[in-house]
């Protein structure tokens, strides 16, 4: 399994990953290693096997829906970088 | 060239929790910001989301109200993308395994028809943040105490094929929602989001055509401008050749123009991957009838039980049915006489026109179902006149008096429904117009007769200084004039 250099372009944009030009041949390299490794797991017989959607064998256990939580803003804006009014200020984001 | 309109629509609707899906945050309106966005809201390092009983109690009482299958075993998903007011980098959602399954809603149109809309399927997720683009230095501020407001996704089949379909479905799952109690039904704060799936297709073609999406439609008015705003640039398109790309859109509804947001064929780079911070959820039969049990009567069945209990026709029982806050207003009116269909005329004419002019709910109105039900029955037994009963109902809403009697006696505004009285009157008015009474006897066409009765009302009423009842009046002219 190989991953082209698109791929590996596109899914760095995705993930806010900046690569440098020099960066890419090892990627390619390896994320291929890894894309390959994937194949022969794909290569095994799954047609009795029940789709997991977690490793431990277990359901969740819900909450009650009672307010627990308590006003802690000044604390968790004591370590944002910028806030004003009450909001946290990040770059300007224009949609 | 024809064209069908194919049209589908995703719903998201803010559940009424007391607390976040995720967290024990307060979801209450109108906060300070960040004063209710905790560290599990705020995806600090560590912390864990635990979800919310009740989120899945709402999601499971909609999917019985929807006729659907609720998802036994449920499962949450990661949506991942970038945006400063989702702090986790992802949403919690659910994509494979939602927790409420196929299901539908049927409709009715303004032309009598109904139609089922098929729910294709609806699951549970989390509201992102609020952010403000007002200019904090060149920034953005990002609000976090929405992030977390647990919300139902309901998404249809595309069933409808008109604006007046979309709408029509939008009101009945607005009032649906709003009556089981699971929403607060208030559109302008955004307990309900609309976005709007359209295509055209050629009149009669089984292929659907390229959709877009417009996003965040917050009203049934702009719901409806977009869906004919864009059907328009559709086919304007498509008639000059062109081909229409998949993407999302943003309605302007002040300005009735629409722009592209962003492009989805990048559609599957959400990376969806099942959340491992979350077990599957497991609802059993129990817990499903638990949800039953807390079922109010819906819509639908009040509409057919108005029909049925009050002798009230389609159209009456199904305006009265909708809000389930009419319905109780109507029934207590309803409560103070007999008379089913004139309550029913002055909750949904006098009574809502007025609502509407001083743009009020049915809470807010100044008087109550059983004050409007004292008046009906005083229309009902002929002590009142139906115009008098209008400035009964003016003196009502402005709080003259708390009763309908109180204000008939002092505004002097009985009826006179004592024959002898009647009769009297009668025969003064009809002595001084010897002239009129010749020609209603000359006329041999009844329909012109019947007619003519009109001219001898005014002075009649005029005479009883309105109080004559007129549907005696009027039974004592016709004997008197064909004598």
């Amino acid at each position: 399994m190989t991953i082209s250099r698109e791929d590996i372009e596109k899914v760095a944009v995705l993930a806010r990953i900046r690569l440098d030009e020099e960066q890419i041949p090892a990627l390619e390299n390896d994320l291929g290693n890894i894309l390959s490794l994937v194949d022969q797991l794909s290569a095994a017989d799954t047609n009795n096997v029940e789709p997991l959607a977690h490793p431990l064998d277990a359901v969740q256990r819900l909450r009650a829906d009672e307010v627990t939580e308590t006003n802690q803003r000044e604390a968790f804006q004591a370590i944002a970088p910028a806030t004003e009014s009450g909001l946290y200020l990040v770059p300007r984001v224009i949609e | 060239m024809q064209w069908d309109i194919v049209i589908g629509l995703e719903i998201h609707v803010q559940l009424a929790t007391k607390t976040k899906i995720f967290s024990g945050s307060s979801t209450a309106f109108g906060a300070e910001p960040n004063t209710q966005a905790s560290a599990v809201d705020l995806a600090m390092p560590g912390t864990l989301p635990v979800p919310n009983e009740q989120a899945f109690r709402y999601a499971v009482m909609f999917g019985l109200a929807v006729n659907a299958e609720i998802g036994r075993r449920s499962v949450f998903d990661r949506k991942n993308y970038f945006y400063p007011d989702l702090p986790k980098g992802y949403q919690t959602t659910q994509l494979d395994h939602p927790i409420v399954g196929p299901g539908f809603v049927d409709i009715d149109l303004e032309d009598g028809s109904s139609k089922r809309v098929r729910i294709h399927h609806a699951h549970l997720e989390e509201d992102a943040g609020k952010s403000l683009h007002e200019d904090f230095d060149g920034m953005t501020g990002i609000d976090l105490n929405r992030a977390g407001t647990p919300l139902i996704e309901i998404v249809t089949e595309p069933d409808m094929n008109s604006a007046e379909e979309a709408v029509a479905f939008a009101k009945k799952l607005h009032s649906l929602v709003s009556s089981i109690g699971i929403c607060d039904g208030d559109m302008s704060q955004g307990s309900l989001r609309f976005d709007v799936n359209i295509s055209l297709k050629p009149k009669g073609s089984d292929e659907l055509g390229t959709r877009t999406e417009t996003k965040n439609l917050n009203s049934f008015r702009f719901m409806e401008q977009a869906i004919a705003h864009e059907v328009e640039r559709q086919m304007d398109i498509l008639e000059d050749g062109g081909r229409i790309i998949q993407e999302t859109r943003l309605y302007n509804g002040d300005r009735d123009e629409s722009r592209s947001m962003r492009s989805k064929e990048e559609a599957n780079d959400y990376r969806y991957f099942p959340c491992p911070d979350l077990l599957p959820v497991v609802i059993d039969d129990a817990f499903i009838e638990s949800a039953r049990d807390l079922l109010p009567e819906l819509p639908d069945e009040r509409k057919a039980r108005f029909k049925e209990q009050y002798g009230l026709n389609d159209y009456d029982a199904r305006l009265l049915s909708d809000d389930a806050r009419i319905a109780a207003f109507f029934e207590e009116a309803v409560g103070q006489g007999k008379d089913a269909k004139l309550a029913a005329n002055w909750v949904l004419g006098e009574f809502s026109a007025r609502l509407n002019a001083e743009d009020k709910t049915v809470v807010q109105a100044p008087i109550t179902g059983s004050q409007l039900g004292q008046l009906v029955a005083r229309i009902a037994d002929n002590t009142v006149s139906s115009s008098g009963a209008k400035k009964v109902f003016e003196a009502l809403w402005n709080g003259d008096a708390d009763n309908a009697d109180a204000i008939i006696e002092a505004q002097g505004l009985k009826q006179v429904s004592d024959t002898g009285a009647l009769e009297q009157m009668v025969d003064e008015v009809l002595a001084g117009m010897p002239d009129q009474v010749a020609q209603y006897q000359e006329e041999a066409d009844p329909k012109k007769q019947k007619k003519m009765l009109g001219g001898f009302m005014g002075p009649l009423m005029k005479a009883s200084k309105g109080q004559g009842n007129p549907k005696l009046f009027n039974e004592i002219l016709v004997r008197k004039l064909g004598g």
